[in-house]
């Protein structure tokens, strides 16, 4: 009962993906672009809860789906733009080159997934991927990382600012 | 964990490769950038995966850290593309040619 739950969830959050993919790559105006961005991203985080990382799907949530999804709708309605792509591309014959490369790409890795062998799954406790034992790994063997990770947001802050200040 | 990790690596590789795809087919700044983001989010997928397939951490860990990198990617560069604007007034790719020669 419980498996058959898991498989119901997992097929429709990967349809949600695939189908919000799809939005992405095919929609004529951005703001559609970013809303099948947030299908995608909130699929993502059904799939993290099912893989016991509920730490992952509320920080998915809260940085992707909060904060980067708002940030290109609003940088969409700041802009204002044209959305069409109107004119014939400059590189000929770029988009069918573009999903041969794709296609080949996609078979390339579908041979490598055929000989991942298919274990069952290690037994994991209870608090697997809460928030007290991500943070616990965070501060001790990762805390390094940890701290350049907050001077690159730093820089990164910094470097929005300069460069979104413009010419004087 | 009914469904074995070769699932969610397929649908990774599928998401990635159509990340790919708008990276190459798409000429709006915004959307390639878009697509980037969904080909980041299909490889914390595979990493997730396998952090629960293998039963340690490092792998959630991990997603953390890519994830903190595209918040700073995603604010650097979206300035970048709204300096281009100001500037050209276009977010077309193709406009942005001054490399080109």
């Amino acid at each position: 009962m419980n498996a058959l739950i898991e498989i119901i969830i997992f097929g429709a959050a990967a349809a949600g993906a695939l189908a919000g993919a799809v939005g992405i790559i095919a929609s004529a105006a951005p703001v559609r672009s970013a809303l099948s961005l947030l299908l995608v991203l909130g699929s993502l985080a059904v799939l993290y809860l099912l893989l016991a990382a509920q730490f992952i799907a509320v920080l998915q949530v809260i940085i992707y789906a909060g904060a980067i999804v708002v940030l290109f709708l609003f940088v969409i309605m700041l802009l204002h733009m044209r959305t069409g792509e109107g004119r014939a591309t400059k590189l000929p014959r770029q988009r069918p080159a573009a999903v041969v490369l794709a296609a080949a790409f996609l078979a390339v890795v579908a041979a490598v997934l055929r000989g991942v062998p298919s274990a069952p799954a290690a037994a994991v406790p209870e608090e697997f991927g809460t928030a007290q034992a991500v943070g616990r790994m965070l501060f001790t063997t990762y805390v390094l990382p940890f701290e350049l990770a907050s001077m690159v947001l730093i820089v990164g802050i910094i470097a929005a600012v300069v460069i979104g200040r413009g010419p004087r | 964990m009914t469904i074995p990790v070769p699932y969610y690596l397929a649908l990774s590789a599928v998401l990635f490769t159509m990340g790919a795809l708008g990276v190459l087919i798409r000429r709006n700044a915004l959307v390639v950038f878009m697509s980037i983001e969904l080909m980041l989010n299909s490889v914390n997928l595979s990493f997730v995966a396998y952090a629960r397939q293998l039963g340690g951490l490092e792998g959630q860990v991990t997603v953390f850290f890519v994830m903190v990198i595209a918040a700073v990617e995603v604010v650097v560069g979206l300035a970048i593309i709204v300096a281009i604007f100001r500037s050209r007034d276009t977010v077309d790719i193709d406009d942005v040619d001054l490399l080109r020669g």
